[in-house]
């Protein structure tokens, strides 16, 4: 068939501009697809990498203080592998030239060097020498956010104790992947850091010498966790254990997991949209080349070809459209994975980056769309096959137009006859001009979806920091205090306003379910912090009973009304019976909430505080610093201005990406349906334009009549855009939602108006390439053409 | 189409095609068009037959049945033996890949290639084809292989579906008003082509014309009128197509 495929190529050049649309949405969902897939795969290597290579541990707990002969004992557990214990403790930073409160964990490292599990990744200089405890290595996160080498200096409070240490190392390790304070909202290297420090050292300094108050471990891959999990905690309850957990609810492998889950979402979300849209396109490009070649393909009959080869020409047509397509896709995709993954590096605290595009995922990719795209196409091609030859070649029967029910009507008398051929010719084949709204919807659609995120954002933050919690400054302390520890922080310049909280870590059990979280004390009548329900109205706290987050309740199968188990994981660990009381909304964590006094009294631990919120003149800021830094029972202070902004900032990059991305995508789709939409429209009216030219309409007036047609279906794609749209929106935000978070579906007007702008921008930029080529309509030529 | 028997008329000439009672009726929705209402035909090997009639009389339908482009409603044809009107579509399709050739009113050249190739695109399916440079020289376009038919003039692109038709070395030339489209003058080279074809390689063509001066170039003229054969005129003295006038 060497002469039918010089045809297809001629073809194929000859409407290069239509090829062109269609290959770059192919692109489009292509580079998507490829960028997701191959980003997740290479950060699960790397992630999979770095855990195998520096020994991730599997389990872990942390306790009061245990001697170190229980290590002994621990080792016994049946599918115990490897050990380690270690001191680890928070602490408060001094850093010069950086007045703001950063708090820091410092961990030990074995006096033999290098850790068993958890090993670290030195990055620059040295392992700290374990009997100098001025030295430490510090996490790299932190030393680049505030340009630090080995060598610098800064401060720490160590068991209340200002001390000067030295930089001699800078380190990454498998357990701080994701570098983030306990219940902040994202990882934060300027205000948070990891310390490593001789055990020898740290030991004495919390008076742990032969002692250990954390230990990792790992497991024998056939043994149950569970049953690890159950006799660990048993062996630890009475040196102040605080539960043991697995990987699953370590803090930097929850937040990555759930990372990758969204990723993992994401590239089943978007590439399915394109790629859907695309095969369209190409059905719809197809049918129409098949239906200008009518009298070829007769000829081509008449003269002995079968209907396969027929079908098959134009099947390799579409093959070699998505071929063009998908190798495009494949190589931007894995350019943006790339990109993407570097992103994510600055987020997640890798050693290296293993890029890994799978040869299944090209199969894949390249499978899908070649299905979509010849299913798509197939039914055109047996239309054009099944047609006998005879009567191929009779022109087509003109179409048939009725009147329609607005004909009758005075209006329709007002509107021109440009605009009444406008009108008919939309509704003429409204299955066709329903699949042109619904692509270029579904363009707009994709705009919404990609963008909406920033949205949720805003309404997360603003949720939680404006009407929910309202302090300016959170301290912690070491330990439960009592409430006159809230009357000394009173006493310091510029804080105004100060309520005392109390927070019991806890495990929530009903039924079969539970979960891990903290019951927060607080008194009814405070006034920074504020429960709130599904209409974000303020609820009061009941003096009984606990309130839980709408979520937790669903996670825990749970109705106010019923009796949760509350297991305290702190001091003398009762396991107590509370009533649910009610549900909160709440979009950022999961936890429990009870008025102060009924906890405290449950607990039977008087009138203690774990810390206090208050609000500050914002003029004493630094001061106030300085004192928390120095008052030794408080262990660490967070400043909300700073969380939210720190929160912004590291997601800034990711949403500014995706925004960018997706609007070219969402863009070149518009585009892609917009322009084929054109193009075909002039090929069908291409004779019908030139006529009434050359009965005297200006080329004005005819251009309105083709590109008013493309302009109403761009304006009531729109609408139906915005729907779709919220629909995957809604879609999206159930499916990344967790624990950690879950996302509002709250479409600003800025976010709609935006995705109808590039809509329309789309729409317009393929209006003006139609235009230009309406001008320059050969009116003979196209009149020799016959009917 | 395996069984090609040569059949005897009772004339002693070698039939091609026996059509007997053929109709054709289309079904337009509301209306039904009976196109042809029972045509009894007999068309001989190496005769150049003129099918006339007005536009309408069922002409170019009976082409398309004898071609196997279209079915018919009921009655029967038969080529050498065989019956297209019970053929299977795949038999169809054999019998128009080997066995005839069509030249179209508006040449039905794609568009996309040149001279050469789309001869080529029949010679590549046939059995026995001539080369496609030898086939164009034919009809005089031996020097025009490399051109796409829209840089060519109408009588130029109707030659190259000449080419196209005998290329393969058909059985019968089957021509739809292959002049409806050129001038006079045209019209009469593009004649000469076909009938240097039948004469050459004694390929049994017929030709379908509204035109009445064409049918002095025929060994038979058959008239057609509302989808019944109304007159059958052998021609004693066959004219050469530079004598035609119109």
């Amino acid at each position: 068939m060497k002469e039918l495929d010089r045809k297809l190529f001629r073809d194929l050049w000859k409407m290069k501009g239509q090829v062109l649309a269609i290959a770059l949405v192919i692109v489009s969902g292509v580079s998507a697809f490829v960028m997701l897939i191959s980003t997740m795969n290479s950060l699960n290597l790397t992630r999979d990498r770095f855990y195998k290579d520096y020994r991730f541990a599997e389990v872990f707990a942390s306790l009061k203080r245990a001697p170190e002969n229980i290590k002994d004992r621990i080792s016994d557990i049946p599918g115990v592998d490897q050990v380690e214990t270690r001191v680890v403790a928070d602490v408060k930073l001094d850093i010069e030239d950086f007045p703001e409160p950063v708090t820091a964990r410092i961990v030990s490292v074995p006096d033999t060097g290098n850790p068993l599990l958890n090993r670290l990744y030195i990055r620059k200089g040295r392992i700290v020498d374990p009997f100098k405890d001025n030295e430490v290595v510090v996490s790299e996160g932190f030393a680049e956010a505030h340009g630090f080498s080995p060598g610098d200096t800064f401060a720490a409070v160590i068991n209340g104790k200002w001390k000067k240490l030295t930089i001699v190392g800078i380190a990454l390790s498998p357990e701080f992947i994701i570098q983030s304070r306990p219940g902040a909202l994202s990882p934060d290297y300027k205000r948070y850091a990891i310390l490593w420090m001789g055990r020898d050292a740290l030991g004495t300094a919390y008076d742990m010498k032969g002692a250990f108050n954390d230990i990792s471990l790992t497991i024998s891959p056939d043994v149950n966790a569970n049953d690890v999990l159950a006799q660990l905690d048993n062996l630890l309850e009475r040196y102040g254990g605080l539960g043991s957990y697995t990987r699953e609810n370590q803090i930097s492998h929850r937040f990555l997991t759930e990372e990758f889950r969204q990723l993992q979402r994401s590239s089943e979300i978007f590439p399915a949209i394109f790629i859907a849209v695309a095969a369209f396109l190409l059905n719809v490009v197809v049918s129409r080349t098949i239906s200008t070649q009518r009298e070829q393909i007769a000829a081509l009959k008449a003269f002995g070809y079968s209907n396969l080869d027929v079908g098959i020409h134009y099947i390799k047509m579409v093959i070699a459209v998505v071929l063009i397509g998908v190798a495009g896709g494949i190589a931007l995709g894995v350019w943006l994975g790339k990109g993407l993954g570097m992103i994510y590096m600055e987020f997640y605290r890798f050693p290296y980056f293993i890029y890994e595009l799978r040869p299944s995922v090209v199969i894949i990719v390249m499978f899908i769309t070649i299905a979509s795209a010849v299913a798509g196409t197939l039914y055109s091609v047996r239309k054009a096959v099944k047609l006998s030859p005879a009567e191929a070649m009779r022109p087509e029967p003109p179409a048939l137009y009725r009147k329609m029910f607005i004909e009758r009507t005075v209006l329709w008398r007002l509107l021109s006859h440009p605009t009444h051929i406008i009108i008919r010719n939309i509704t003429r084949r409204p299955a066709k001009s329903f699949l042109s709204v619904t692509g270029i919807a579904l363009a707009c659609a994709i705009m919404l979806a990609a963008t909406f995120s920033s949205d949720a954002v805003d309404i997360m933050v603003n949720v939680q920091f404006k009407l929910s919690q309202k302090e300016d400054m959170t301290a912690t302390f070491v330990e439960p205090t009592s409430r006159r520890a809230a009357n000394e922080l009173k006493g310091i310049r510029g804080i105004e306003h100060v309520e005392g909280f109390r927070s019991v870590p806890v495990r929530l059990s009903f039924m079969n379910r539970s979960y891990r979280t903290s019951i927060d004390g607080v008194n009814p009548d405070n006034k920074l912090r504020f429960l709130l329900d599904t209409n974000l109205e303020t609820v009061h706290l009941p003096p009984e009973g606990l309130v839980l987050t709408d979520y937790l309740g669903d996670i825990l199968g749970i109705r106010p009304g019923d009796i949760l188990t509350v297991e305290v994981l702190e001091g003398s660990r009762p396991v107590l019976h509370v009533p649910v009381v009610g549900l909160v909304k709440q979009y950022i964590g999961l936890s429990g909430y009870m008025d102060i006094a009924a906890l405290n009294r449950i607990m039977r631990e008087g009138d203690a505080i774990s810390g206090t919120y208050f609000t500050v003149d914002s003029l004493y800021q630094t001061e106030i610093y300085r004192k928390l830094v120095d008052m030794p029972g408080v262990s660490g202070a967070i400043v909300r201005k700073d969380e939210i902004k720190n929160f912004y900032e590291t997601q800034a990059e990711f949403f500014l990406f995706f925004t960018f991305v997706a609007s070219i995508l969402a863009g070149t789709i518009a585009f892609g349906v917009v322009y084929n939409t054109a193009r075909i429209a002039l090929a069908e009216r291409g004779h019908e334009l030139a006529s009434l030219r050359v009965l005297g309409y200006t080329r004005a007036e005819i251009s309105y009549i083709l590109l008013g047609e493309l302009g109403m279906l761009t304006i009531s794609a729109i609408p139906l855009g915005f729907l779709i749209g919220r629909g995957i929106c809604a879609y999206i935000a159930r499916a990344l939602g967790s624990d950690l978070f879950r996302i509002p579906v709250v479409l600003e007007p800025a976010t709609y108006s935006l995705a109808a702008a590039v809509v329309v921008a789309s729409a317009c930029l393929s209006g003006l390439i139609v235009r230009h080529r309406l001008d320059r309509l050969d009116l003979v030529a196209v009149l020799k053409i016959k009917e | 189409m395996a069984e090609e028997k040569s059949v005897q008329s009772e004339n002693g000439k070698n039939t091609v095609f026996k059509v007997k009672s053929l109709t054709k009726v289309y079904d337009m929705g509301e209306v039904k068009v009976h196109a042809l209402r029972g045509v009894d035909l007999e068309l001989y090997s190496g005769e150049l037959v003129v099918l006339l009639g007005p536009s309408g009389s069922g002409k170019s339908t009976l082409l398309n049945i004898l071609g196997g482009l279209d079915t018919a409603t009921d009655g029967q044809v038969i080529y050498r033996g065989k019956d297209l009107t019970r053929a299977t579509e795949q038999e169809l399709t054999e019998y128009r890949r080997f066995h005839v050739g069509f030249v179209f009113q508006f040449y039905n050249l794609i568009p996309s290639l040149t001279a050469r190739e789309n001869v080529g695109v029949v010679t590549e399916i046939a059995k026995r084809p001539m080369k496609p440079e030898d086939a164009l020289s034919i009809v005089g376009l031996g020097d025009r292989l490399d051109h796409f038919p829209a840089q060519l003039s109408g009588g130029e692109q109707q030659r190259i579906a000449i080419a196209r038709a005998i290329a393969k070395n058909p059985e019968v030339l089957l021509c739809d008003e292959p002049t409806g489209a050129l001038d006079s003058a045209t019209g009469i080279v593009v004649l000469e082509a076909l009938e240097q074809v039948n004469r050459k390689l004694g390929t049994t063509t017929v030709i379908i014309t509204h035109n009445a001066d064409i049918a002095g170039m025929a060994d038979r003229v058959v008239h057609l009128s509302s989808g019944l054969i109304s007159e059958i005129i052998s021609n004693t003295v066959k004219k050469s197509p530079w004598e035609l006038h119109w």
